[in-house]
């Protein structure tokens, strides 16, 4: 194990993985004076207003749709947390510094300047209550990429020192040390002898050359290592030339959920780095949600050419693998639901890999009320379930998903986001709910039909 | 100069203007901006025409998302009222045939009449939700209060001119209306419309074209849900 870093020990006996409850929070940055902060925040926010954002900064008609796509609001029924208004210092700035009119904005100061005490008002609205699901998105009749912005907003958030404490902690720890979790590269060789020791099984790590390069979730090391060797069994199985690289294995992105980008550019430059440097042709992506977006659509914009390798989400790999008849899977029993993570399904595109997959797995597939592009988030994603002081919002948000599983009817349920079983085992905890969250990727690996 | 030539005329000419060309500003002002180029490989190619599809698909709620139903109803019902009543009632296609030489059959005065109650009613509904719902009250600014009156005006001026059947619409405008100084008040009040509407939500006529293409082109790219 690492060592914990003494300034912020992860609290690793809870069922949700990340800092312990610091006594006193520190949720700004450095020491700048308020109208600092607030110049940046609006300049690094500017700095993005492409043709698309810009598009999305003028079109709101305040209907109020996306309000009830929230699970935050719909949750709590305070206005506040409706998906636009978390955005409202920021349209505001837009209207003034950069929109059409905005000479007439600033001539008759028709909207006023931004205050950092106004962005820190609205730290809890942009970190606490957004997991930048996407789901207002979809409601919105005007097609406002709402989840986009909020990201956006981050971007300007962190520029301004205004990020939470919690989410600040681990970003920097996984900037400083490759990983948000204390998964160093040694914790990793570690974790890797005393997995392959154990399960007798061969987890190829730093191979010089190989064709599949595999990526990891902080998570998964930390709290779900038996998805390593799921992952090296059904690789073995396939005959694949796969690795991990002790280089380049970790996959969550916490520059992209702080709002930092030179970090979010590194971390997916050091992935991109060891699949260039193994010849991978292609590299999969682990059960996490936000790794999806930040490498499979972000990854080549922060290179800054196109990748050259394909990437997959494991979900997409493994459906392909069992299209083409390269793994081959024994029927399961029983009923199972599956939980869209929501960067991969909704945002992602890749909504049908999971269902072919249990579809292979002859799964008796009963679908949450409403699952697939609609389904509702967890309630854990952008970051939002390493703050303890979300704890309250996020365990609300969640009364929404024992709903949907219990009306689904299943007995099992999946889903190939290690972030949303980690917010599945603490909303299990939380409310002492007798269901488990299975990962779709073990359960694949159960089911490897005899060689 | 008399009031309805001073709508007719400078008034008109002015708003028309002043409507044309901040739209136009306002269009110019997204489109000036960087274009971000995605480097990611696409999952599809038909993004353009995924574009399109948005335009439309957008226009129902989307499958498994719940929407404020009723206020969707309300807000489909003044719209398709108020485009009948801009554009099927027979004197305002006199009028636009006038000024821009294109012209098309008009429906009964009756359904124009019935379009304005409907107008009314939505309009007056949506107020009073924008005024007593939470989130909507919330989001709302000075744009929302002063689009809604200057979409209800022309309503209210309107209505306050029919006097007598217009269907089938006159060839030409009356020279001198039998209550000209109603007329103007209808026209300034159309003119303020057109003035004020490429400044703030109203532009939402033209903005929801750019916005949902946009979505649905970026989206279909990635195959993510619209």
């Amino acid at each position: 194990m690492s060592e914990i870093d003494a300034r912020h020990p992860i609290d690793f006996d809870s069922p949700r993985f990340t800092i312990k409850k610091p006594a006193v929070r520190h949720d700004q940055q450095g020491d700048a004076p308020d109208a600092e902060r607030a110049q940046r925040a609006i300049g690094a926010f500017m700095r993005d207003m492409t043709r698309s954002a810009a598009t999305y900064m003028e079109s709101c008609i305040h209907c109020g749709h996306c309000a009830e796509a929230c699970h935050f609001y719909v949750t709590s029924g305070d206005p506040q947390f409706t998906p636009i208004w978390k955005l409202e210092p920021f349209k505001q700035a837009y209207q003034r510094e950069a929109g059409p009119f905005g000479w007439l904005y600033r001539k008759f100061n028709l909207k006023k300047n931004v205050t950092a005490e106004e962005l820190r008002r609205w730290q809890e609205l942009l970190y606490d209550s957004c997991t930048m699901c996407g789901r207002c998105t979809l409601a919105c009749p005007m097609g406002i990429d709402i989840a986009g912005l909020v990201g956006q907003a981050r971007h300007g958030m962190f520029a301004a020192g205004l990020v939470p404490h919690e989410l600040h902690a681990v970003a920097e720890r996984a900037a400083r040390e490759g990983s948000p979790l204390g998964a160093t590269p040694k914790v990793l060789k570690e974790r890797i002898e005393w997995l392959a020791d154990e399960h007798e099984v061969d987890i190829a790590l730093d191979r010089p050359r190989a064709d599949i390069i595999v990526t990891l979730s902080s998570i998964e090391i930390m709290k779900y290592p038996a998805s390593l060797v799921a992952l090296a069994k059904i690789l073995n199985r396939m005959g694949a030339s796969w690795t991990i690289r002790s280089d380049g294995y970790e996959a969550t992105n916490f520059g992209l959920f702080s709002g930092n980008l030179d970090w979010q550019r590194e971390m997916s430059l050091r992935v991109i780095r060891a699949a260039i440097a193994c010849g991978a042709k292609t590299l999969v992506l682990p059960e996490c949600g936000h790794a999806y977006g930040a490498m499979r659509w972000q990854g080549a914009n922060m290179y800054g050419k196109p990748l050259p390798f394909e990437v997959l989400h494991i979900s997409e790999f493994l459906a392909a693998a069992a299209r083409a008849g390269r793994l081959k899977l024994k029927p399961m029993q029983g009923s199972v639901t599956f939980h869209d993570p929501c960067q991969v399904s909704r945002r992602g595109g890749a909504t049908s890999a999971p269902r072919e997959i249990l579809n292979s797995l002859g799964a008796d597939l009963k679908e949450m009320p409403p699952a697939g592009d609609a389904n509702w988030c967890c309630g854990g994603g952008g970051g939002v379930v390493t703050l303890h002081r979300a704890d309250e919002h996020r365990h609300r948000a969640f009364e929404i998903k024992m709903r949907q599983v219990e009306a689904s009817g299943a007995e099992r349920l999946a889903t190939s986001c290690s972030n949303c079983r980690l917010t599945f085992d603490d909303g299990q905890a939380h409310y002492k709910w007798d269901r488990k969250m299975e990962s779709l990727l073990e359960l694949v690996a159960e089911h490897l039909a005899p060689a | 100069m008399p009031l309805l030539e001073f709508a007719r005329g400078p008034a008109l000419a002015f708003s028309a203007v002043v409507f044309v060309l901040g739209l136009a500003w306002r269009l110019y002002g997204i489109f000036a901006r960087p274009a971000r180029i995605d480097l990611s490989q696409a999952r599809r190619a038909d993004s353009a025409a995924g574009g399109m599809r948005a335009i439309f698909a957008k226009m129902l709620p989307p499958k498994g998302v719940k929407v404020r139903g009723a206020q969707m109803v309300n807000a489909y019902a003044y719209h398709i009222a108020l485009a009948l009543i801009a554009f099927a009632f027979a004197p305002h296609i006199a009028f636009i045939a006038r000024h821009l030489g294109l012209g098309w059959t008009p429906l009964p005065d009756a359904v124009t009449y019935v379009a304005t109650a409907v107008a009314i009613v939505g309009l007056i509904t949506a107020l009073v939700v924008r005024l007593t719902d939470g989130v909507l009250r919330l989001l709302s600014n000075f744009d929302d209060y002063f689009s809604w009156f200057v979409t209800m005006a022309p309503l209210l001026t309107g209505m306050a001119l029919i006097e007598r059947p217009y269907f089938p619409a006159p060839a030409v405008a009356p020279a001198l209306p039998t209550t000209p100084e109603l007329l103007a008040i209808h026209l300034l009040s159309l003119e303020l419309l057109l003035l004020w509407l490429p400044f703030g939500k109203l532009a939402h006529a033209a903005l929801v074209f750019v916005s949902r293409w946009r979505t649905g082109a970026d989206f279909t790219r990635k195959g993510a849900a619209i």
